[in-house]
């Protein structure tokens, strides 16, 4: 009973520490971020680039495939009311505030957050991080400051573009294959969507964003540096983004209703 | 960037002064105890070694006297100065006067073995391109690799990184470089430049180097000091000579690798027979 208690204990003071220093990590990134933006620029593009350009293909792809979907779903299930010429108004509500920043956060931390992450072990545990400490060069401020910026400034850009891309492979199905009327399906959808419901995907996107960048550097940073541990990281880092993500999309959502 | 004519003059001028000093060290992680009441002097300009069986610490040591580390107890001074009691700002400071060689080079992989060696100089100064690859281009033929100045981490021996690191650890002009086992892993002719160079590289530039390493000839041959570290503590120290003629057993067994002494062949187990037997389970 005791060492049940005692177990408890050190469970709950544990996760107090983590969460703590996890907060004091996200304030250190921020605290450094202006400095960095300013002054190294290039360091920063180049995040945005590893981290927005190289995931493109997945983010489209996917996104290609998911509208398409979303057309077919909602043309065989608004034909029942005869409402298929609503597909557009249903398309796009749903990648606009839910399955365009849900799906691309996913993907993100799939493809992006998990090279952070990597890298980042690796790199400690190749004593890369030490040796910039000994050249006096912080390694939150010149490793770990941009490619969370890369990731927070690439994010609502791949969003944007998996939801357009989404739109066009539903337009692709419901009106080259299904014959649903194109007036139609771009009118009630530019009727129904307003604005409200894209600062909600514009919110949701900044921030998966920030949650998915700063868990993968705070996962590639804190890991044990030997082969083992990086590859533990690195799954972690997928498993608890995707969590979060979807914890917190159901938080927005409920505050934004 | 290059060394100051001040800097050169307070250098000649306590030549015989301690540059590091560590004082009642004491370290320990989680249980174990890792440094107990430890002293150690390290002199100016001189080639100190840190020798010692495997897991004695001494690359901890080395990360401790770079602060990479606190310990519990007890000062570390360099050149005067409590580390311990510097702020993040001095403690980059003090880092700028270090050069560190890390065991595996701890090359930047994303960079090429040019952009490795102008690192420090495009974090820490505001030199044009053209000085940079002058720079660069002259440690880089100190080290004998300036013809590997377009290739990458990856396509390095061993020991080519290891003299990458050496020019990348040269590049600001340190007053200390530190060596953490420059030694090991590397083929006899690898060997005989890294140990070359260590020793021109404390003469040439009148610097001071501290060399953390088990191999006890090449230590012999490039070191002024050296200190032997067992169980937490400095058990003999001196020139290399010195600890060759010394009479302690430890010593002894650690100078002329004999395979059983002070330092036990076995590592602590329950008696063989019992085990053997399988009572030691019951």
């Amino acid at each position: 009973m005791n060492t049940l208690v005692r177990d408890i204990y050190n469970s709950i003071h544990e996760f107090v520490r983590t969460f703590g220093a996890f907060q004091l990590f996200f304030l250190r990134l921020i605290r450094h971020s202006p400095r960095m933006i300013v002054r190294r620029p290039g360091l920063v593009v180049k995040q945005i680039y590893n981290a927005g350009a190289l995931s493109l293909v997945i983010i489209m792809v996917c996104g290609l495939f998911v509208g398409g979907v979303l057309g077919l779903q909602g043309y065989a299930n608004l034909s029942r009311f005869n409402a298929e010429d609503s597909v557009g108004t249903v398309v796009a509500l749903a990648l606009i505030k839910e399955l365009g920043p849900v799906i691309t956060a996913l993907l993100f931390a799939g493809r992006a957050g998990t090279a952070l992450s990597s890298e980042i072990g690796l790199m400690k545990a190749t004593d890369q991080l030490a040796a910039m400490e000994m050249m006096a060069v912080n390694p939150v401020r010149r490793v770990l400051v941009p490619r969370f910026l890369g990731g927070v400034v690439a994010m609502p850009f791949l969003v944007a573009i998996f939801t357009c891309i989404g739109l066009f492979g539903a337009h692709l199905v419901s009106i080259d294959l299904l014959s649903v009327d194109v007036g139609a399906f771009w009118q009630q959808m530019q009727l129904s969507v307003s604005m409200d419901d894209i600062h909600e995907g514009v919110i949701k996107s900044f921030v998966f964003g920030v949650v998915a960048s700063l868990l993968a550097v705070w996962e590639g940073y804190n890991a044990i540096p030997t082969a083992e541990g990086v590859g533990r990281a690195t799954t972690r880092t997928v498993v608890i983004s995707a969590i979060a993500v979807l914890i917190l999309d159901f938080m927005i959502t409920a505050v934004m209703l | 960037m290059l060394r100051r004519p001040e800097n050169w003059l307070k250098a000649l001028d306590r030549s015989s002064d301690n540059l590091i000093e560590i004082r009642d060290l004491m370290y320990s992680r989680g249980s174990r105890v890792i440094f107990k009441d430890m002293n150690l002097t390290i002199k100016r300009g001189e080639v100190t070694a840190l020798m010692g069986p495997s897991g004695t610490g001494k690359t901890t040591l080395l990360r401790l006297i770079t602060r990479q580390l606190v310990p519990q107890h007890g000062a570390i001074f360099v050149d005067g100065v409590d580390i311990s009691s510097l702020n993040q700002a001095g403690l980059y400071e003090l880092r700028k006067r270090f050069g560190m060689l890390f065991q595996n080079g701890a090359l930047l992989t994303d960079y090429n073995v040019f952009e490795n060696v102008a690192f420090p100089l495009r974090e820490h100064t505001n030199l044009s391109n053209r000085l940079i690859r002058h720079v660069v281009l002259t440690k880089l033929h100190a080290v004998g690799l300036r013809g590997a100045a377009d290739m990458w981490p990856s396509e390095l021996s061993g020991g080519m990184a290891r003299r990458v690191a050496l020019a990348r650890a040269m590049v600001m002009d340190p007053e200390i470089l530190v060596y953490d086992e420059p030694f090991v892993g590397l083929d006899p002719i690898s060997m005989g430049v890294i140990v070359r160079l260590v020793r021109r590289m404390n003469d040439a530039l009148g610097i001071t180097s501290i060399v953390v390493s088990h191999d006890v000839a090449e230590v012999s041959t490039v070191a002024d000091c050296s200190y032997l570290i067992s169980d937490g503590k400095v058990a003999a120290s001196g020139s290399p000579d010195e600890l060759h003629a010394a009479n302690s057993e430890l010593v002894r067994q650690f100078m002329h690798g004999m395979a059983d002494g002070p330092v036990a062949f076995h590592f602590e187990a329950p008696n063989y027979a019992e085990q053997l037997l399988g009572r030691d389970a019951e």
